[in-house]
């Protein structure tokens, strides 16, 4: 008997009788609050801007991030933008200043926004071994809590998907909170409505 | 009474001798406690509604878990992974020792598991020579030191930002004498970022696994599993067969209690939901038993495994706070460590469930509702009923056992242990006596209750 039939046999005879699984509990139906999203995001480490629909997104990250030399963006509309040339070893990255991404799922009450394979076109460490972290949310993607963040997420196909609420970071030296652990060392959220 | 293999109690001794440490100590982690009552209580309601969920769906789940382990494996395998099982820690670090000589790695990075600290997997990787570096900062600094992590989720609690500038001095070079957090993680952040960069080979623990779907995720402040992961060529995943949960959607319920359990925090930074490897890359999952199996068929002590490692009950336990995590010599440390470690070693484990004043915090903060302070008296039980218990306590118990089931006696005991106190007051002032180590005797009253009841309250009667 190989160790999986083993286990498998142990833990047959091992599990008590059945204990029903509990329903989920509804979720809620509207919006997530813009104003808790920028509290939590803050609460975080994070930081939350706004911009107008028809505003140059280029230009606006341009100027919050003026030393920025390497960036790579995944909105194919902006420069830097992960069009030609395929992608990039994720190795190559080492020295990426600026990743600007975009996705359509926040979540209000911690402040997280959802980015799959799909928003990293394919580069899964894009949102971490950049030092600066830019993702473009619409006002209206923002749900109340994860019950609902997942019940949109639903049986999606991701091969890689990841929460990310804010920036890296760490406590770990006496409880004092460093921003930029291994991961980046800043996050913003640009959240685009028609004001 | 402190008897000899009171393993525990020694070593709480030996942590304690520092006061202000012990303090400092203590306040941390009840500081960190009072983090995670805010974040709870902002909840309302809905987060004893969610502990309820939470318990629900981890007990249904032991309660099927043969079926959801086979349900998991299949879905990971359609994904591209490979699924490998283990039955203990042996076979568990000869599978992760085998999987990189077959790719011929001989350095990886490694993100927290508690799993593979139980299994002792770096000793072995070392010796079988293949260099692991721990990435999460509070890991990378015990491990430079030659410790073990005191905490599951906090490493170095223990640790003063002086000593961990002076250990960066000697190991990254730091400057003499910088004790600056910014400083000293920036550092850090330069050294092992040339370790994922450069290494090939990346081991992760798992939060949560995901029967439905084959999914893994893993939660991270710092993002070092994934900094890990992605630049890797082999991902090897180890988790314990229990942390499993049914389908993607309980995951809502369990990233919602985890962080705010463990910190505070709403939600840790990173919750990674692997579910295929990259292309070009191996995701190799080992599902571990190593006496999971043996609990699941204890009634008593089977919902110790919904455990899902947040050290919520270490931050408040009174007994933790002043005796520190290297006192429960095991890997898992604190209140659930110790209803986890005895099923692994009766022997060497004895005396963690003495561990503690059963005052049931741990129990209460609990976001999957284990009931941690009646096992640990259950554990007493069982542990004393083997032979576990150490033998003055054995003696100590049936003759105090004897005495209150003896009323005649018991008033002739107390009598005279009464005059011997006020005659011979060093039969008790001494240092053999462990209620004389840190409070003073009570002065012997002149008569028991039942002498005075008996002279001023009670008619003369039949006594």
């Amino acid at each position: 008997m190989n160790s999986r039939e083993k286990i498998l046999q142990q833990v047959g005879q091992a599990q008590p009788p059945l204990v029903p699984l509990p329903d989920t509990p509804a979720a809620q139906t509207g919006k997530g609050s813009i104003e808790e999203f920028e509290k939590m995001l803050q609460a975080v480490g994070g930081r939350m801007l706004l911009a107008d629909r028809n505003e140059d997104l280029g230009k606006k990250i341009a100027s919050l991030f003026p030393q920025a030399k390497r960036k790579l963006s995944t909105i194919l509309s902006l420069p830097d933008s992960l069009g030609e040339g395929g992608i990039p070893d994720p190795h190559s990255l080492e020295d990426l200043d600026l990743a600007i991404l975009s996705t359509s799922l926040a979540v209000a009450e911690n402040g997280a926004v959802w980015i799959t394979q799909q928003e990293t076109a394919g580069l899964r460490v894009l949102p971490f071994i950049a030092i600066h972290l830019v993702v473009v949310l619409d006002a209206n993607d923002i749900v109340p809590t994860m019950l609902e963040a997942y019940e949109q997420i639903g049986s999606d196909n991701y091969p890689f998907g990841v929460f990310i609420a804010g920036p890296s970071k760490t406590a770990d030296i006496e409880q004092s909170l460093v921003l930029g652990a291994h991961g980046p060392k800043s996050m913003t959220v640009i959240l685009q409505s028609s004001s | 009474m402190l008897a000899k293999g009171d393993k525990h109690a020694e070593l709480a001794d030996i942590f304690n001798r520092d006061e202000k440490r012990v303090e400092w100590h203590d306040e941390t982690l009840w500081w960190i406690r009072q983090k995670r009552d805010k974040a709870a209580w902002s909840l309302g309601e809905n987060w004893e509604q969610l502990r309820e969920q939470a318990s629900q769906i981890k007990s249904h789940t032991l309660s099927r878990l043969a079926g959801y382990l086979q349900d998991f494996e299949a879905s990971a395998i359609a994904n591209g992974a490979t699924v490998h099982w283990a039955a203990n820690a042996e076979e568990h670090n000869e599978i992760v020792r085998s999987i990189l000589a077959k790719h011929s790695i001989s350095q990886i990075v490694k993100s927290k598991s508690m799993l593979t600290e139980e299994c002792h997997l770096n000793d072995f990787l070392m010796a079988n020579g293949i260099d692991v570096i721990d990435t999460d900062l509070g890991e990378r600094i015990v491990q430079l030191a030659g410790e073990a992590p005191s905490h599951i989720v906090l490493p170095c609690i223990h640790w003063k930002k002086e000593e961990i500038g002076e250990l960066f001095h000697k190991h990254l070079a730091t400057p003499e004498g910088n004790a600056d957090p910014s400083l000293l993680t920036q550092a850090a952040r330069v050294h092992l970022r040339d370790k994922f960069l450069t290494r090939r080979g990346a081991i992760t623990g798992v939060n949560f696994a995901i029967a439905e779907t084959g999914e893994l995720v893993v939660c991270t402040n710092e993002g070092n599993a994934d900094m890990g992961a992605h630049l890797s060529d082999v991902h090897i995943a180890c988790m314990g067969i229990e942390k499993l949960i049914p389908r993607r959607k309980d995951l809502a319920v369990f990233l919602r209690l985890l962080a705010r359990s463990a910190t505070g925090q709403p939600v840790t930074t990173y919750s990674s939901h692997f579910r295929r490897p990259q292309p070009g890359q191996e995701l190799h999952i080992i599902l571990v038993d190593n006496g999971r199996s043996r609990q699941l068929a204890k009634e008593d002590f089977r919902s110790s495994l919904k455990c899902i490692r947040c050290g919520a009950c270490f931050n408040t336990c009174p007994v933790y706070r002043r005796s520190g995590g290297h006192s429960y010599h095991t890997a898992v440390a604190g209140p659930i460590g110790s209803i986890l470690s005895p099923n692994l070693d009766m022997k060497d484990y004895a005396d963690l469930p003495f561990a503690s004043t059963l005052c049931g915090s741990c129990s209460n903060v609990c976001p999957v509702k284990i009931d941690i302070h009646e096992q640990l008296y259950k554990w007493r039980q069982v542990l004393t009923r083997e032979g576990h218990s150490p033998a003055s306590k054995t003696v100590a118990m049936k003759a105090m056992a004897f005495t209150l089931s003896k009323p005649g006696f018991f008033s002739l005991a107390g009598a005279w242990a009464r005059r011997l106190m006020r005659w011979l007051p060093v039969m008790v002032k001494n240092k053999r006596n462990p209620w004389y180590k840190q409070r003073d005797m009570p002065e012997a009253p002149r008569q028991s209750f039942t002498e005075w009841y008996r002279k001023n309250r009670s008619t003369p009667k039949t006594n």
